[in-house]
């Protein structure tokens, strides 16, 4: 297969970036996506030019490395599949392909395709954890939980953090990635001590990177590789309103305002 | 060099608790006025600092990715090993460290091993109390699956997502005291060189892989845990970015390298598909639960699977290792691939793979079943091979997928430079010459949550340390090297990229130093490295510069590692004259194909330490010594 690929060259944070056509010839449907750049990116410095950036590590669709704007869809056109997971049977000789880098303000480009994803580990060191150190647990087993409970937090748990739901909302918003972490401990026992204190806490800080607010487009749920539903941001919001609440509790024991 | 493994009196059993009787301790209020620096935050990396900032020590951790999240242990599917004996099948705290030792045919130190499987239940325990979401039976109770090398079912997973969601745990532990500001964390930042002074590691040079600023750090001590060299085979299922550059410098500074020939073959991973082919894609070894593995009877039988009738099918595990059958030990099960394709029977391109079938699962069980099973993973084997593996059988062959060697360790993993320790995968201590499946994740959180928080106060508590920082000539000599040498990758302006080289590498060490080594290959390999890394030093085309993100420029880095390593992996698979787990000569081999070990010449871990440029390394050897379990011939007949 022969395509024409448009993609988005920036030299660094504050350069300006512009769109560069190139060739990508002997692609073979068996080649993932990010091969077929490690092809065109050995072309280009076999002529001495600098090969596009772009970020990944795993290429098993599990690190979250990986990830661009492909024909304006996050990670391309194949559902729940990261861009390292697709395949270039996806498309079709002579196609046309644009790629772009993750476009929210809470994720400057740092060069080409790579922007800074800081923003999400700043959401979850507000809160997103169960505070226990090491060495005092109890046995596993006395923690009993049922089946479709966990399975449903495994769900949630399921995130990797790549920011296609970020780079897929027309507000960007981060509210799948945060209610996603939210609704994992929310659903289990362990997590029901910090519950609502981690929800406000974990909003808040999400509000403070820059993220845009949730507006329901649900574009965020067709664009995750892991197919993460929008029902977490669902418990996310009714959490919300409960954490209001029992935050005023809370000052109301501790003496008020 | 003197290896001293400072293993504790006593029996094998009281050795751990009288140990972390005997340690110093470091007084809550003085701890603030330690550092240590923790480079890679994997499962070894980010439960070591997680825990070191909660016993209130300042850490500095360090990752090469953009988040301390996207460490390679995330990538691991199948599960964790622990000795808790829920299924009430027989296991104990013992048999989990007789079949490791088993497993590793025999060349680990039993006392780490012991060690690691009393720690086993605890990690469980600590898992589950973050929220990690281990599967679980109707009643609430956790579920086990059975791995290879067991006849018990001990393995705790979460779908075929364990690593994730074990280094999620990890990482929100470590985020955790990032929040607090107990940990102070450097994402986007390599480990280019250790710091040395007075003998004593206390700290390293980085590089800012965004704005390309080199800088020095300094602490009380430093913990590598970054990870084994798999991609020196080019080919392999580690991450991209996954190199040894961290503990190749820590060598070449003075840390024995322990075992560098030991490497795990895993039997299950998707073919190659072509020479574009940037990486191999496991499948876990849980897949060989239900699926049955087989080869046609007849050499070039071009049929479709699903046309070859039962008795033109050879389920060659299943005849040669009745009692572990298709749950035989991953070095086992590799050579028995090879050895079949060998034979010509291979299946698919190339005749290079073997069927792994859930045809007879799916009729016993149904096909809800194996979904709920293994869903995520027959969906991405669909993904990349575009076959779906509920209606024909998976084509699987092995590669690389992990490095039992490392840096040599003493009991408190330590190695051979005072205050330089290392946990995880990038140390050699706990699965001898072949890794047993789902205990590597045991093995990473071992270390960092439960030993290396004792055993470094331990150092701490009983050493007496200057205070210094990065102004000291010892760490800008450091500094000033690193420096020099990144400017040489770019100055070279020859014509080959850094993966043409790499690829090249790769091949070398696949073909000679791979599945089957013999002497005579070995020999060529000798010859053959050093040329391609002249090749590499004259001829390489690195674009860009030094001050921003240059990725060729970090290959680069890493692939200059790899040539040296590779070399030294060859030269211990040469000396190493007997068949051991993953290492096998093809000159010691038993009538029936097994590997043959020498116990009475080579029962001890090979540390090899670095003598200068251009000179031979020398060869140290700790003799090991089995007091409680057996030698034997390995069987899993």
């Amino acid at each position: 297969m022969r395509l024409k690929l448009v993609v988005w060259r920036q030299p660094g944070p504050t350069a300006a970036g512009r769109f560069v056509t190139y060739e990508a010839n002997d692609v073979t449907p068996d080649m993932s996506f990010l091969e077929m750049l490690d092809m065109v990116n050995e072309d280009l410095q076999n002529r001495g030019e600098a090969p596009i950036a772009f970020d990944h590590d795993c290429r098993e669709g599990i690190c979250g490395s990986c990830g661009m704007m492909i024909n304006g869809v996050a990670h391309g056109p194949m559902k729940g599949t990261a861009t390292c997971q697709l395949h270039m049977r996806s498309f079709r000789d002579g196609d046309t392909v644009h790629i772009e880098p993750w476009r929210a303000r809470a994720f400057p480009v740092v060069k080409d395709l790579v922007v800074d994803r800081s923003a999400l580990d700043r959401i979850i060191a507000s809160g997103g954890f169960v505070s226990v150190n090491t060495g005092g647990a109890q046995d596993a087993n006395n923690i009993l939980i049922s089946k479709d409970q966990v399975d449903q937090a495994m769900d949630a748990a399921a995130c990797i953090g790549c920011g296609a739901c970020v780079a897929a909302c027309p507000n960007a918003s981060a509210s799948l990635f945060t209610s996603a972490k939210l609704s994992h401990l929310a659903l289990l026992p362990q997590g029901q001590p910090e519950r609502f204190r981690r929800t406000l806490s974990m909003i808040d800080r999400m509000e403070e990177e820059g993220f845009g607010a949730c507006t329901f487009h649900g574009e965020c749920q067709e664009a995750c590789p892991k197919e993460i539903s929008i029902d977490n941001i669902v418990r996310m919001n009714r959490d919300y309103v409960k954490s209001t609440v029992t935050k005023r509790e809370e000052k109301a024991l501790a003496g008020g305002d | 060099m003197e290896l001293k493994s400072n293993i504790p009196d006593g029996p094998i059993t009281e050795k751990w608790d009288r140990h972390r009787f005997e340690m110093k301790l470091v007084n809550p209020a003085n701890r603030r006025r330690h550092s240590v620096i923790v480079v890679g935050t994997g499962l070894a990396g980010g439960s070591a600092a997680a825990t070191l900032g909660e016993q209130g020590y300042n850490v500095l951790c360090f990752c090469y990715h953009d988040s301390p999240r996207r460490a390679h242990s995330i990538a691991a599917q199948g599960g964790i090993n622990a000795a808790k004996n829920y299924q009430n099948d027989g296991d104990s705290i013992w048999r989990l460290f007789y079949d490791t030792v088993k497993g590793g045919d025999f060349r680990s130190r039993e006392a780490n091993v012991y060690r690691l499987s009393q720690i086993s239940v605890n990690i469980i325990d600590q898992c589950v109390a973050q929220g990690v979401p281990f599967a679980r039976e109707y009643g609430g109770l956790l579920a086990n699956r059975s791995f290879g090398g067991a006849q018990v079912s001990r393995t705790f997973y979460a779908r075929g997502q364990t690593g994730q969601q074990l280094l999620l745990g990890a990482y929100q532990a470590l985020e955790r005291q990032i929040g607090r500001g107990q940990v102070k964390m450097f994402p986007q930042h390599e480990m280019l060189d250790l710091i040395v002074i007075d003998g004593r590691a206390r700290g390293i040079v980085t590089r800012n892989l965004v704005t390309g600023a080199m800088e020095a750090y300094t602490a009380d001590a430093v913990v590598l845990a970054t990870g084994g060299y798999g991609n020196v085979f080019y080919l392999s299922t580690n991450a991209k970015k996954s190199n040894a550059t961290a503990i190749w410098r820590a060598y070449k500074k003075g840390a024995a390298f322990a075992n560098p020939c030991f490497t795990q073959i895993h039997p299950t991973c998707i073919p190659q598909s072509g020479e574009h082919q940037s990486k191999l894609t496991l499948m876990s070894e849980s897949l060989r639960n239900d699926g049955r593995v087989w080869v046609p009877k007849q050499k070039g039988d071009k049929r479709a699977p699903n046309e070859i009738p039962e008795q033109d099918r050879d389920y060659y595990l299943e005849r040669r290792y009745p009692s572990f059958g298709n749950l035989s030990p991953r070095d086992i099960a590799s050579r028995a691939a090879k050895t079949v394709c060998d034979e010509g029977r291979g299946v698919g391109p190339g005749g290079l793979g073997v069927y792994l079938d859930f045809r007879d699962a799916i009729q016993r069980f149904g096909e809800n079943t194996i979904r709920e099973r293994y869903g995520n993973l027959f969906e991405m084997y669909e993904r990349i091979t575009d076959e779906n593996p509920y209606k024909v059988p998976m084509r699987i062959y092995p590669a690389v997928h992990y490095t039992m060697g490392g840096l040599w360790v003493d009991y408190n993993l330590q190695t051979t430079i005072p205050g330089l320790f290392a946990g995880g995968e990038a140390n050699f201590s706990d699965h001898g010459a072949n890794r047993l499946g789902a205990s590597a994740l045991m093995q990473g959180l071992a270390d960092g949550y439960f030993v290396l928080p004792y055993t470094l106060g331990n150092y701490i508590g009983s050493t007496k340390l200057e205070k210094i920082d990065a102004s000291h000539p010892e760490a800008r000599k450091a500094l000033a090297e690193a420096q020099a040498r990144t400017k040489r990758f770019l100055e070279i302006r020859g014509k080959r990229t850094v993966d043409s080289i790499h690829r090249e590498l790769g091949k070398v060490m696949w073909e000679l130093c791979g599945m089957a080594r013999n002497a005579e290959g070995l020999r060529r390999a000798l010859d053959l490295i050093p040329k391609l890394r002249e090749e590499f030093w004259t001829n390489l085309n690195v674009a860009g510069s030094d001050a921003e993100l240059n990725q060729a420029l970090e290959k680069a880095g890493r692939v200059a590692d790899f040539l040296e390593l590779g070399e030294l992996m060859v030269r211990d698979a040469l000396h190493r004259e007997e068949s051991c787990g993953g290492h096998f000569r093809e000159e010691y081999q038993t009538p029936d194909g097994e590997a043959k070990r020498d116990d009475e010449r080579f029962a001890y871990v090979a540390a090899w330490e670095y003598a200068g440029q251009e000179k031979d390394p020398i060869l140290n050897k700790e003799p090991l010594v089995f007091e409680n379990v057996h030698l034997s011939q390995r069987s899993y007949k």
